[in-house]
């Protein structure tokens, strides 16, 4: 009855907004059939539906029936209560914080097989696996974690931990502050990338593991990864930066700028104790995400999935109303975002990319913050990326090579913008995989 | 893995001073790398565009960087390393002689291999046979080639020649990858890859 056009790729987010788009859909052309008594066959010949139809099977959902094998399946997460101050790099200093985290496989007697996963802006600790049986979808990086996968978890132990100043677990501004015994909104003190390493040091410590096999993380993770090699050399023999830049550019800053200017200036953003008043900027929050969610996808990529498709093949409307599928799916970014993500996060974790520059300390010179790496690299960008360009990581590369340091890099084509980091891409996938498994090799495990 | 390396890929090994810095230009799977970093200890970087080779050089632990040897050798810095390696990779570029500036601007000493186009067979397919040459080291139809720039050793010594480009050491390997004294006496005629070894002569 409906078209079923497999998409080859999407992330979880778009997949539920196009299951939705196509549910709705599906009751719109089940009434039309009703009142005009006309098959629907004829009904989708004249107005082809949209090209983001899954291939829907009815009555199915989106979660497996059964875990696959190569899926790291259910988990939990843990939390570690640090009660000692933690100064920051700001100056002010917290008292005291939670770290989430999780882990997968199993860490060796000679806890030699430990890899770090860094998480992006508005990722969390659940990077693999399900927590429940009735999940729609795994952590956010499943299609690279698990048995079998190129992270393999029958190999190495794999940890997860979310930052602070994040919203999914671990210390962050949505937070009871101690001192004044409600959320600690606006007050929560400036946190920056190499604050997060330090607490990420810290579960180190309290994992009993002095170095790991690798840390590894994609945009913002990527930028942990640089930092944690500069700042503790000795703790990690391989560092793999994937889709990362060496600091943000006036650009980038800009958008950053804009998505907080967006949740700053809502009516309900209250100077941030909008938790007070029982409310958030939802307005605010959904456009930051809306304008974010551009720039994660690129020309391309946005042309192939929306073009000027309508919505539901409609006319024009002459309206402000949505006219067309990328408005749509903009908004349903947007407010699916605001759902589970806390407003002050955002504001917070842009702060810290804009902050994140390890070469200003060196007069710019990111070899001269690199000379003392130990850590060999992998640095893997995407051609379509312009939110952190293949340029970007080159920059790295360069500084790399010029420090004197082990480093590949990989140019992987891809026409799915920045996300591409997130999507299970082949060549992706495979240059993971031969590292990680040259790497498996060397370090016997 | 010091068993298989080709022979034409033996001789360049045999070249390279243990513990130096190499820069292996199309540097495919990552076979001389890896024989140069586990028998002479040395520090080397290949780079390489195809994505299945990266993927090899990879799974080897050689450290490969992506890229296309057309965009140059901007990012690597003038001296950065001790020799330059182009292994039969000279002919299928756009601009040889600039890459070939820049390998020396590089390295201290480039090392460039190619197939001589002046060998007897490939004269003899194309002046008796009258058709492009079809050999071991050439295996391509003429349009369906990679090998863009194809010299034959007198063209290639005519151009160091004009650039100033000094040849220190040359060897000739025949069709069955032999360097024999015949091969030294008619170079241009028996030999089918040619391998040389110079630096910038100012």
């Amino acid at each position: 009855m409906l078209k079923e056009v497999p998409i080859l790729w999407c992330d979880a987010a778009s997949k539920e907004w196009a299951v939705e788009e196509l549910a709705m859909q599906r009751r719109i052309l089940w009434l039309a059939e009703f009142f005009l008594r006309t098959p629907i066959e004829s009904l989708s010949a004249v107005r082809p539906l949209s090209r983001l139809s899954l291939s829907y099977k009815p009555g199915g959902t989106l979660m497996p029936e059964r875990i696959p094998d190569d899926c790291v399946g259910l988990v939990e997460y843990q939390d570690l209560h640090i009660t000692e101050d933690l100064l920051l790099e700001c100056g002010r200093s917290l008292p005291g914080y939670t770290l989430r985290y999780e882990c997968y496989g199993t860490l060796n007697s000679a806890r030699s097989n430990a890899i770090l996963i860094c998480h992006a802006l508005s990722g969390d600790h659940h990077a693999a696996g399900y927590h429940s049986p009735t999940d729609k979808k795994p952590g956010w990086w499943d299609s690279m974690i698990g048995p079998g996968k190129p992270i393999d978890t029958r190999h190495f132990f794999v940890v997860c931990s979310n930052f602070i100043g994040s919203c999914k677990g671990s210390t962050g501004p949505a937070s009871i502050n101690p001192a004044s015994n409600e959320p600690w909104g606006m007050d929560f003190p400036m946190v920056t990338v190499s604050d997060w390493v330090r607490t990420q040091v810290t579960l180190s410590d309290h994992l009993g593991i002095d170095c790991w096999a690798a840390i590894v993380g994609g945009s913002l993770g990527g930028m942990q990864v640089l930092q944690w090699a500069i700042d503790y050399p000795e703790r990690l023999r391989h560092a793999l930066v994937i889709a990362a830049a060496p600091n943000l550019s006036a650009q980038n800053i800009g958008f950053n700028e804009v998505c907080r200017q967006a949740i700053m200036t809502d009516p309900d953003f209250h100077g941030g104790h909008y938790y007070r008043y029982e409310s958030k900027p939802r307005h605010g929050l959904a456009l930051a995400r809306m304008i974010g969610h551009i720039t994660y996808l690129s020309d391309d990529a946005m042309g192939q999935k929306f073009g000027r498709e309508t919505r539901l093949g409609k006319t024009l409307s002459y309206g402000f109303d949505i006219d067309f599928e990328v408005e749509s799916y903009l908004r349903y970014q947007g407010s699916r975002f605001v759902e589970h993500f806390d407003a002050n996060s955002y504001l917070y974790i842009t702060k810290a990319l804009d902050y994140f520059d390890p070469a200003a300390a060196y007069g710019g010179n990111l070899a001269a913050a690199l000379a003392k790496v130990q850590a060999k690299f992998f640095v893997a960008s995407f051609s379509s990326d312009w939110r952190f360009s293949p340029e970007r990581s080159r920059e790295i590369v360069q500084a790399l090579y010029t420090a004197g340091a082990h480093v590949s890099y990989a140019e992987i084509e891809s026409h799915h913008g920045h996300d591409s980091f997130l999507l299970p891409i082949p060549q992706y996938l495979r240059v993971m995989r031969s590292y990680l498994e040259r790497m498996a090799e060397e370090l016997g495990v | 893995m010091s068993q298989t390396l080709r022979h034409d890929l033996r001789i360049i090994a045999d070249w390279i001073r243990p513990g130096s810095r190499v820069l292996d230009l199309g540097c495919g799977e990552g076979e001389l790398l890896s024989h140069l970093q586990q028998q002479k200890q040395v520090k080397g970087y290949g780079i390489e565009l195809d994505d299945e080779r990266v993927a090899a050089a990879l799974r080897r632990g050689v450290p490969v960087l992506q890229q296309d040897l057309d965009s140059g050798l901007r990012q690597f810095a003038s001296g950065s390393v001790d020799t330059v390696v182009l292994s039969l990779t000279l002919q299928a570029v756009h601009y040889p002689l600039d890459l070939l500036l820049e390998m020396l601007r590089v390295g201290r000493e480039g090392i460039v291999t190619f197939p001589n186009m002046g060998h007897w067979r490939a004269r003899w397919q194309l002046g008796v046979g009258g058709h492009m040459p079809m050999t071991d080291v050439l295996p391509h139809t003429w349009y369906d080639t990679p090998n863009i720039h194809l010299c034959t050793l007198r063209d290639f010594d005519a151009l160091c020649h004009k650039n100033r480009i000094e040849v220190r050491e040359r060897v000739v390997l025949d069709d069955r990858r032999r360097n024999t004294a015949s091969n030294r006496i008619l170079p241009n005629l028996l030999g089918e890859v040619a391998l040389y070894r110079c630096a910038k002569a100012d």
